[in-house]
């Protein structure tokens, strides 16, 4: 069917919205319950990696890596470039063999599996369509390879891509597709063989922040509604917090922290959670009977030390412009404005630098001077 | 003396083509590499009249021989124009006579499918485990495979000699031994053609894609990785035919029958039929070439012309 004899029931049946643009600026995902891949459902796997070593020429980028993942789960690898969050990925997927450690999934050790054995589904930050097919072809290629008839791997393939909101589409060639729907086909092709897991590899990082945004949530959403355990490698705190159970922070080969977005937010376990997760600024106070007064406010400390010198963790959020002259004094560096909220970098004239996040229209010019002080929440210190 | 005059001018003719058919196979591989890309006027582009004058000077150069040669093949017996030299050719009285040319073509062809068997089978399937296992072996076999450009022939066969005693004694001296050298002659050629397909696909992120959702290796290669080097490994292998057909060289100093080295031997008895036969080669060879840029552009033209999306 080309796309010239397409009616209007079509279109509504492919859940497109009459709008002209492609379904990642424009339209809905039909959410039906009679989804054959829904229906059928995918039995998410367990993962566990244990004592996992991984040396490229001596140099070691994962420094014996556990973790546990429960079946159904959906846990990001989150941290800078070159903290081994690819590499335990590739790892788990078999493209890489480690010098140590085990990887099971679903109980069973899989270190002599190779990749094409290990019944997962996977998308890459690169686009990785295979150009010479269509959509659907391209969809359908996983289910060629475990000899599904054509005529039934075709209606699932269709099913797949309804999924991600690109039914109508399944003639098309990877060029011509955008970026966003690329990725799209790619999620479809990884999800229609109904993997034990899906392994996500930074596949927003190249799209443009309005469509990585949409296609983050849909990703999130078709993984609760299929229960597939879901292993998504991030460099963006924020991808992670949105869509994760459970974010397991990675710098220099090791995990930093483990936890859900919420722990990781409010109780970062070392200097490197808080900053990569939140913006946070780090303070020295002296905690004094179960609190530490930072600018001339007294806070209760999350976690109780014993009394002297400690680094407060202070969230951009939770530090604002005093009025009446009290708090700490301190220079604008810079303002950005985020659309609702502004975020500021000072200095104080102790020389310590502090993000603030406050109101848009409370604009701050470079050199301002202004008071700043703490909101009287609990904070988190080491 | 007519006879002398024309085996001079035959000569010219025939060297010339074999010129033509190397400079040929290099613009073959170099377009292979920009193949897809459309030429645009742009306003750094010379005036037309100074565009005219190159080509016109370049057109000449090329036409000039060919024309020559056409022009040779149609001398009739008292100064005028005919073509009994072409009737000549299919003549069954001459059959005797042209024997060795349809010897030596055979020879050729049986030498442009070997040649081509060890393109396809031996250096596509080397280059594509480099790129993926042995990125750091790229820029020595690429050393390698280049290295043959700057060595010429004769001194190949040098080297060569030794080496084709030992292959009579074990293999025969069978005119499709020559693959093994020829294999060697069109590395240059064949290796830049499959080159540039290699850098212009991912190999990588399709080959783990593929093997993500669960294809095998002969899958990968066959499935995955050919549809997508079919430009790459057409060009390479059409160059190389074009390249077995013009060799003369090293099949005569090693005493093996093809095409150039018989209409070599025709050529001393009746001139005119060789440089048909070299006119004929030639536009063989153009065709060749010709199929190289359309075969694979149609196919990537049908994949990237953008559609109207279906809202």
């Amino acid at each position: 069917m080309t796309n010239a004899d397409m009616t209007d029931a079509d279109m509504t049946d492919a859940g497109i919205t009459r709008t002209n643009s492609a379904p990642e600026s424009g339209a809905t995902m039909r959410t039906t319950g009679s989804n054959p891949l829904v229906a059928s459902g995918v039995d998410g796997a367990s993962v566990s990696f244990r004592g996992v070593v991984k040396e490229y020429g001596g140099h070691r980028v994962l420094h014996e890596l556990d973790l546990d993942i429960a079946a159904g789960e959906f846990v990001s690898l989150l941290g800078p470039s070159g903290c081994g969050k690819t590499t335990a990925l590739r790892v788990l997927a078999g493209l890489e063999s480690p010098e140590g450690g085990v990887v099971r999934i679903g109980g069973t050790d899989v270190s002599n599996v190779p990749t094409n054995k290990r019944d997962l589904g996977m998308v890459f930050q690169a686009y990785s369509l295979f150009p010479h097919l269509t959509a659907l072809e391209n969809t359908m290629f996983g289910l060629g390879m475990r000899k599904v008839k054509k005529a039934e791997a075709r209606e699932r393939a269709l099913a797949a891509l309804e999924l991600v909101g690109l039914q109508a589409f399944g003639d098309r060639y990877p060029a011509q597709l955008s970026g966003g729907q690329q990725q799209r086909v790619a999620l479809a092709r990884a999800l229609v063989t109904e993997p034990r897991v899906l392994l996500l590899d930074e596949p927003l990082s190249a799209l443009d922040a309005k469509v990585r945004v949409q296609l983050r949530d849909e990703i999130r959403r078709i993984q609760l509604r299929l229960a597939i355990t879901t292993v998504f490698v991030t460099h963006d705190q924020e991808e992670a917090l949105a869509v994760s159970d459970r974010i397991a922070v990675m710098n220099a080969g090791r995990i930093e922290q483990i936890g859900s977005p919420e722990d990781l937010y409010r109780d970062p376990a070392t200097t490197f959670v808080a900053d990569f997760v939140g913006l946070s600024s780090v303070v020295p106070a002296t905690a004094a009977r179960g609190a530490v007064t930072i600018f001339g406010s007294s806070l209760p400390m999350r976690s109780p030390r014993a009394d002297g010198e400690v680094e407060v963790l202070l969230r951009p959020e939770n530090v604002r412009i005093a009025t009446d002259g009290r708090g700490e004094r301190a220079t604008v560096l810079e303002s950005t404005f985020l659309g609702s909220l502004r975020r500021t970098r000072l200095r104080t004239d102790d020389g310590l630098t502090i993000r603030m996040q406050h109101a848009a229209d409370e604009r701050l010019a470079f050199g301002d001077v202004i008071q700043i002080e703490v909101a009287a929440d609990a904070v988190a210190v080491r | 003396m007519a006879v002398v005059n024309g085996s001079g001018v035959n000569q010219s003719g025939v060297s010339r083509a074999g010129a033509n058919l190397s400079g040929a196979n290099l613009s073959g591989a170099n377009r292979s590499g920009v193949s897809g890309s459309g030429v645009s006027r742009s306003g750094i582009a010379p005036r037309p009249v100074t565009t005219w004058v190159i080509l016109g000077v370049v057109g000449l150069v090329f036409l000039i021989p060919i024309v020559s040669m056409i022009e040779f093949t149609l001398r009739g017996a008292d100064g005028g124009y005919d073509f009994r030299h072409w009737a000549a050719l299919v003549d069954p009285a001459n059959a005797g006579k042209y024997a060795p040319i349809w010897r030596g073509l055979q020879g050729s062809l049986v030498l442009s499918i070997t040649t081509v068997a060890i393109v396809l089978f031996l250096l596509a399937p080397t280059m594509i485990l480099v790129t993926l296992r042995f990125p750091a072996l790229r820029r020595p076999l690429e050393f390698l495979c280049l290295l043959p450009l700057s060595i010429p022939a004769i001194v190949l066969v040098v080297g060569l000699s030794p080496i084709y005693l030992t292959i009579g004694r074990s293999v025969g001296t069978g005119v499709w031994t020559l693959a093994f050298a020829y294999g060697v002659t069109v590395l240059p050629y064949a290796y830049r053609a499959i080159q540039a397909n290699l850098d212009a696909i991912d190999v990588r992120t399709l080959t783990e894609a593929a093997r993500s959702l669960g294809a095998g290796w002969g899958s990968v290669l066959l499935k995955v990785l050919a549809p997508n080097l079919r430009v790459g490994l057409l060009s390479a292998s059409l160059i190389s035919v074009a390249v077995v057909l013009g060799e003369f060289t090293i099949a005569s100093l090693l005493n093996r029958q093809n095409l150039q080295t018989a209409l070599f031997i025709v050529n001393k008895q009746d001139p005119y039929v060789a440089v048909i036969l070299a006119l004929l080669a030639l536009l063989f060879a153009f065709l060749l070439l010709l199929a190289i840029g359309r075969v694979g552009t149609a196919a990537a033209l049908r994949r990237t012309t953008p559609k109207k999306d279906p809202t």
